[in-house]
């Protein structure tokens, strides 16, 4: 019998609805089966350039979106899939990126490691390591500026907090006090450097002391935590408190890229991470709260099956772009 | 991709390889050698560049830096001033960008501003150019930018055997040495003489000589233009094929004597062609009494005005393919057949 005292259930189960639970679950489980999907694809060769899987983290990405509306902005990364599906995207427009299609998020001229998806507030993966954190923070600017509500979520990893653009952001979100969480996925590793080889402080929240704002490390396999806490800054921004850091720590189950021969780290580190696996404690706990039965569990199963399926096919049916038009978008065409 | 100076003798190398070679060569006989750069330890270079080096030479030989360009390059910088051989790797030539100030204003300035009482004797590696799906910021050639800042010497290497004479040369070259190796050619191999050797840091190559046009090209242009001349052959027109090898300096005289001779000029590279080598070889031509040889307007060949895309159709067509030099070099020679 789940505790009936509503003080001790898990904050997702208190804060949200039912459906919004379960929306979340299946998001969850449609960026783990895209990027299956995506892997695969790069496998058969419809799929070219490199690739950053997200798989194992599901719950950052999905967790620390619940707090966010459209209206509200993101910057991702080079692993980004999972926040582009947390902030709503369609997958079969982003498998379409990936294919080099037209119909493509980006018009097959970004590929995984740009892909975005700026309707849905999402202003896109970045190539570039900490690229991504300077513009959160102009986007926080233009929010508190122009008055719109909006909050900027910044999705970066742990080696990017060794970037210089890290920490001159931080400060300058601060002095302002602007709308941003800074939300770091530390999966423990910028490639083959550890954390504990990368960085200087055991916690990479530990450094939102100096830039005096507040700093939370937080489970990140748990969606309840990550949302908890990121609902908690995301509220603090809105009220114009000024921005947060938050670590959420995870583990990337694949190799860095598509070139990874996991020479730093061993097999059972791995495996004892993957059974840490966010996505079946999801469910556990929406089972455990009467919140899904085993039925509706399979159902979302089947239905995001089709989803990716169907995505595929749409993303191999659409037209690639034309070649005479390769040059076309480096400059906004004039008004007139 | 035939290079023609075949020496049954060498063994064959592929291009990381032969680099790999100079590092270890350097690395033996120089204490003060050290590498730095991202996972160019355990994991091997992004490009399996460094390989191994680590069991070899160890952690304090063989640096991993955390993703810090500006201040990884600028630690390289401050340990060349004082005493060490800095080889820095950046995992990408794209990511420069994140150190240009310790570049640019640092390394290649301190020896000048401090009215010659130092030298930085840095080599930078960078993996550069388009063609493996990497997209707009993973495959930029922006070797002319630096081309344009006195006091670095700039290098691009389009053979194993250069690659790993020119790394030797940077190394015993007292000022700031940039060696752009394109990513296409990692594993392209060629003969590569034993030991240590050393290719000037300042001189072109002619990769194959001809009396009808010049054309100039740098890295992996210069073996689509050896693949151009050679169908070019076969329609009777002889083009001299000229590997610049090094944009700062650039070798004027061999340019020159070259144009003097054939009386026409193609450039051929792939970084965006405005405002790129191209146009700086034009008017070192132009400027000069070699203007008086020309019997053709300059053509000039190099990447379209828009950022590396990632359709690989697309990324194909922004720069130049062996049929646009052919179609190029026919059209300027036909003059002269
Ligand atoms: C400025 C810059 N430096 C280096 C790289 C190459 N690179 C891409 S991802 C990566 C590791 C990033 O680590 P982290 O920030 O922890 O993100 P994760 O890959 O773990 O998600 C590196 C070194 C880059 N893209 N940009
Ligand atoms: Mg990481």
């Amino acid at each position: 019998m789940p505790d009936s005292n509503p003080e001790n259930l898990p904050f997702a189960i208190r804060h949200y609805s039912p459906d919004q639970l379960r929306g979340a679950l299946r998001k969850m489980i449609l960026i783990r089966k895209f990027e299956e999907g995506a892997e695969d694809s790069y496998t058969r060769g419809l799929i070219h350039g490199t690739m950053h899987l997200s798989i194992g983290q599901e719950a950052c990405a999905v967790g620390a979106c619940m707090a966010l509306s459209d209206d509200d902005k993101i910057t991702s990364t080079h692993r980004g899939h999972g926040h582009c599906i947390a902030k709503g995207a369609d997958v079969a427009r982003m498998f379409a990126e990936f294919f080099g299609k037209e119909t493509g998020y980006c018009k097959g001229r970004g590929g995984s490691m740009h892909i975005a998806d700026v309707a849905k507030g999402n202003l896109g993966a970045n190539g570039i390591v900490g690229g991504g954190l300077p513009i959160a923070v102009g986007a926080a600017l233009s929010a508190k500026r122009l008055g719109t509500g909006a909050v900027t979520a910044c999705f970066f990893g742990d080696g990017a907090n060794n970037e210089g653009a890290f920490h001159e952001a931080l400060n300058m979100a601060s002095i302002w006090a602007l709308p941003v969480v800074f939300v770091c996925e530390n999966n423990k590793y910028g490639m083959s450097m550890s954390t504990e080889r990368s960085t200087a402080v055991a916690a990479i929240a530990d450094r939102a002391a100096a830039y005096a704002m507040p700093g939370v490390s937080v489970d990140g396999n748990d969606f309840s935590a990550v949302a908890e806490t990121v609902e908690g800054a995301v509220a603090r921004a809105r009220a114009g408190a000024g921005p947060s850091l938050i670590e959420a720590v995870t583990y990337r189950w694949r190799g860095h890229s598509k070139s990874d021969r996991n020479r730093y780290r061993t097999k059972d580190e791995i495996a004892g991470w993957m059974a840490q696996d966010p996505v079946p404690r999801m469910a556990a706990m929406l089972r455990a709260h009467g919140v899904l039965e085993d039925e509706g569990l399979a159902a979302l199963e089947a239905e995001v099956a089709d989803e990716i399926a169907a995505a595929i096919q749409f993303a191999k049916d659409s037209p690639a772009p034309r070649v005479d038009h390769a040059t076309r978008d480096v400059l906004t065409p004039s008004a007139a | 991709m035939n290079i023609a100076v075949v020496d049954s003798g060498l063994r064959e190398l592929s291009y990381a390889e032969a680099i790999r070679e100079a590092m270890d060569i350097a690395l033996a006989t120089d204490p003060r050698v050290v590498l730095m750069g991202e996972d160019i330890g355990v994991y091997g270079g992004a490009f399996q560049v460094t390989g191994d080096l680590i069991d070899k030479y160890g952690p304090d030989r063989v640096m991993d830096t955390p993703i810090s360009e500006l201040g990884g390059a600028g630690v390289a910088v401050g340990a060349a001033l004082t005493g060490l051989r800095p080889i820095f790797e950046f995992q990408f030539s794209d990511f420069a960008t994140l150190a240009m100030e310790q570049i640019v204003n640092q390394a290649a300035k301190l020896r000048y501003m401090l009215g010659g009482a130092v030298s930085v004797p840095l080599v930078m590696r960078f993996p550069a150019g388009s063609g493996t799906g990497a997209a707009a910021q993973h495959s930029q050639s922006l070797e002319a930018w630096f081309g344009h800042v006195p006091g670095l010497k700039v290098v691009q290497p389009s053979t194993p055997q250069d690659a790993k004479g020119l790394l030797l040369a940077a190394l015993d070259d007292p000022d700031p040495v940039m060696i752009f190796e394109h990513k296409l050619l990692y594993k392209m191999r060629g003969p590569v003489p034993e030991g240590a050797y050393w290719v000037p840091l300042d001189k072109a190559e002619v990769r194959r000589t001809g009396t009808d046009v010049t054309v100039v090209a740098t890295g992996i242009m210069v073996h689509k233009a050896l693949e151009a001349a050679e169908v070019l052959a076969g329609e009777g027109i002889a083009a001299e094929v000229i590997d610049l090898r090094s944009i700062r300096p650039l070798d004027r005289d061999t340019v020159l004597a070259s144009v003097r001779k054939t009386g026409r000029l193609t450039c051929v590279y792939e970084a965006v062609k405005t405002l790129g080598i191209g146009a700086e070889v034009s008017a070192m031509v132009a400027e000069s009494d070699a203007f008086d040889y020309l019997d053709a307007p300059i053509v000039r060949l190099g990447g379209a005005d828009s950022p590396i895309p990632y359709n690989p159709d697309l990324e194909r067509a922004v720069v130049p393919q062996v049929p646009d030099i052919i179609a190029a070099v026919r059209d300027q020679a036909r003059g002269a057949l």
